[in-house]
């Protein structure tokens, strides 16, 4: 394929690449830490991914093969959407298949495939930070983050376990990262969140009006918030993936008539028709 | 039995064929060119212009056409080409004091050097639909009435001072530059993220930019007792201005075109404070064609988010930097709402086990000997 014309590979001219990609440095010396970047309009809306895109363009070089997941799929419409953005202003190739790809950008989700030192995953990030449900005001949560003040994210957990018995954050769900920053893992289900501990892809970060790009260097420590007595754990199915029998990984419930009958399927197709694949196989 | 649904790619493709047979409607009904909609929606190009922050009338047209008349719409295909083109440089400052004026009011003084001029505006008209407008051919007369408008109403007027200028000279307004007040170059919000506080000149840039209806919701509030707002519109003028710029290998400067602007200083009540005499003080508000609504709301929050420096305490969301300027800009405020019409199914799967949980374990507290009832069966 070959790249738009009257664009410059991967839409952002080489000057904004640059500047973007110093904050990621500066995001990668500082695991966790919010890097304010000048952050460009995209021809995508905000929210839509836009952040990641513009991590993604700066770091996208003519070898690379991306993959592009939202809520898990590769065949969701946005997803479906920003992966050919890139193929048609950058000519890259592109994957479906997580172990294949050298850059994963993803909403929601991180791939059920464990990831290499290789590979980079550029998560799209909508509210940056952390603090920002219990404390609006970005003068205030720049204060919190310098004297690693974080009682206040403890407080909320508290109040949770105070009134359910557990902490009752289902995605989203803060962690600390190198022991020093509080950061948002993006609003994947915290199922994900013992997959970014020690991970040894390189974890890039993109939020797009916040202007703001993190990032977790690979076999980083990243922990999610708990209390000594409440632990953290991920959410657990009694069903298992109707399509390829899975019992581990993240399910989606799919409802099939209009009495509510439903399955759960798994939310990452890659992983899923993988392993209906390695199934079949020996059959033929 | 479930088959995972495929076929985004095909479904986008689609999308935007549908689109595109939906925004020309009826093609037994003449194509709508760029041109007249410059020509004769010339309001909805310059809000286009204003917050898509390219001053284009064309382009502004263009992106009109293209989004089906949606304003919202416009404005981000303008922003997305916007972002897209390299930086010449930039120009002198403005000099609006020797704009071409074609309107020129004042809500504080009755004659003025220079005289109030009304010029073309929707302010003191009925508001009754002209049927005539319905007729497919021009309304009768119209042609003759807008040549002696060309001939006979227009004025023309010299450059003149700005109203409150005047004041200026018995110190009873605050200066708009201090004395020994060093020029600033002024940030930019579209290269360098904002960090707050913002200084006047970052915010006047973001208010530019802003969404009219919401600078304008948030001025009315303002001036209704959700903040301490008591305006006068010292002045509104609207007229042509030259552009110039220095180009590098010249080294002094060049006109390189003309604008369209409105502008609006209003003039705030200030109570004075341990340091400053009571006084009046100044709102500003600046932006392209006329966008009268757009600059008047601009110059009151101008003056509203002014109230920390002036010593006033922020009560309200209109006098609040971090709320006025982080939710001002249509472009992000469309993006983020919108994108809740992308899939969620994680999220809300995740929320879903939590919430069944959570009930479950409430109604086994509350039933207590009654357990073995479950809420819910699982299949």
């Amino acid at each position: 394929m070959s790249q738009t014309e009257g664009y410059n590979f991967a839409y952002l001219d080489e000057q904004t690449k640059r500047m973007i990609r110093r904050a990621i440095l500066k995001g990668v010396a500082i695991p966790g830490y919010q890097v304010p970047f000048g952050g460009r309009e995209m021809p995508l809306p905000h929210g839509w991914g836009t952040g990641g895109m513009q991590v993604t363009a700066s770091v996208i070089g003519a070898d690379d093969r991306l993959k592009v997941i939202d809520q898990g799929a590769d065949d969701t419409t946005n997803a479906v959407s920003i992966r050919r953005f890139f193929a048609r202003t950058a000519g890259v190739e592109t994957t479906e298949r997580t172990v294949e790809a050298s850059l994963i950008q993803t909403r929601h989700r991180i791939p059920e495939t464990p990831l290499s030192n290789d590979q980079i995953i550029i998560y799209q990030v909508p509210v940056s930070e952390p603090l920002r449900f219990i404390e609006p005001r970005e003068t205030e949560t720049r204060k919190m983050h310098a004297l690693r003040e974080y009682g206040a994210m403890q407080v909320k957990l508290y109040e949770d376990v105070a009134r359910f018995g557990h902490i009752a954050t289902s995605y989203d769900y803060p962690v600390l990262v190198n022991d020093r920053y509080m950061m948002s893992p993006s609003p994947i289900p915290k199922f994900d969140n013992p997959k970014m501990d020690r991970m040894p892809a390189l974890q890039l970060f993109g939020a797009g009006f916040e202007k703001r790009i993190y990032a977790v260097p690979p076999y980083t420590s990243v922990k999610s918030l708990d209390f000594d007595d409440h632990p953290f754990e991920v959410q657990q199915w009694q069903e298992s993936c109707a399509i390829c029998g899975s019992d581990h990984s993240f399910l989606d419930e799919v409802i099939t008539d209009d009495n509510g009958s439903k399955i759960y399927v798994c939310s990452d197709t890659d992983y899923c028709a993988g392993r209906v694949a390695a199934s079949e196989e020996p059959q033929q | 039995m479930y088959v995972a649904v495929k076929g985004g790619e095909k479904a986008i493709d689609n999308a935007h064929a549908l689109m595109a047979k939906r925004r020309r409607g009826d093609t037994g009904i003449a194509e709508l060119s760029v041109e007249q909609i410059r020509q004769q929606l010339p309001l909805a190009v310059d809000r286009v212009m204003n917050e898509g922050s390219v001053y284009d009338p064309q382009l502004a047209a263009l992106a009109l056409k293209q989004a089906s008349g949606d304003a919202v719409e416009a404005i981000f295909l303008l922003r997305a080409y916007r972002t897209t083109l390299p930086r010449i440089g930039y120009s002198e400052p403005l000099d609006t004091e020797a704009m071409q004026i074609e309107r020129r009011v004042s809500g504080t003084f009755k004659d003025l050097p220079g005289g109030q001029i009304l010029g073309p505006t929707y302010d003191y008209t009925h508001r009754l639909l002209d049927f005539s407008l319905l007729a497919d051919a021009q309304a009768e007369g119209a042609e003759e009435a807008a040549e002696s408008a060309d001939s006979k109403l227009a004025v023309e007027v010299e450059a003149c001072p700005r109203v409150l200028e005047l004041l200026n000279k018995e110190g009873l307004i605050e200066n708009s530059r201090q004395p020994d007040e060093a020029d600033q170059v002024p940030g930019d919000l579209t290269r360098q993220p904002i960090s707050y506080p913002a200084d006047r000149a970052l915010r006047l840039q973001n208010l530019a930019r802003g969404d009219e209806g919401f600078l304008l919701s948030l001025s009315y509030a303002s001036m209704r007792g959700y903040g301490d707002s008591h305006p006068f519109a010292g002045e509104m003028r609207c007229g042509r201005v030259t552009v110039e710029l220095v180009p590098e290998e010249l080294g002094f400067p060049i006109e390189v075109g003309e604008v369209q602007l409105t502008e609006c200083e209003m003039v705030n009540q200030f109570h004075g404070s341990k340091e400053q005499p009571p006084q009046f003080t100044r709102g500003y508000g600046l932006v392209f064609g006329y966008s009268e609504r757009k600059a008047m709301s601009m110059a009151l929050i101008d003056r509203s988010l002014r109230c920390e420096e002036l010593g006033e305490q922020v009560l309200y969301p209109n006098q609040d930097q971090e709320f006025v300027l982080s939710h001002s800009d249509c472009v992000s405020a469309n993006g983020f709402v919108s994108h809740l019409k992308l899939p969620h199914y994680v999220d809300f799967q995740s929320e879903l086990e939590m919430i069944r949980r959570l009930r479950s374990e409430s109604v086994e507290v509350q039933s207590g000997d009654n357990a073995t009832e479950q809420p819910e069966a699982e299949a």
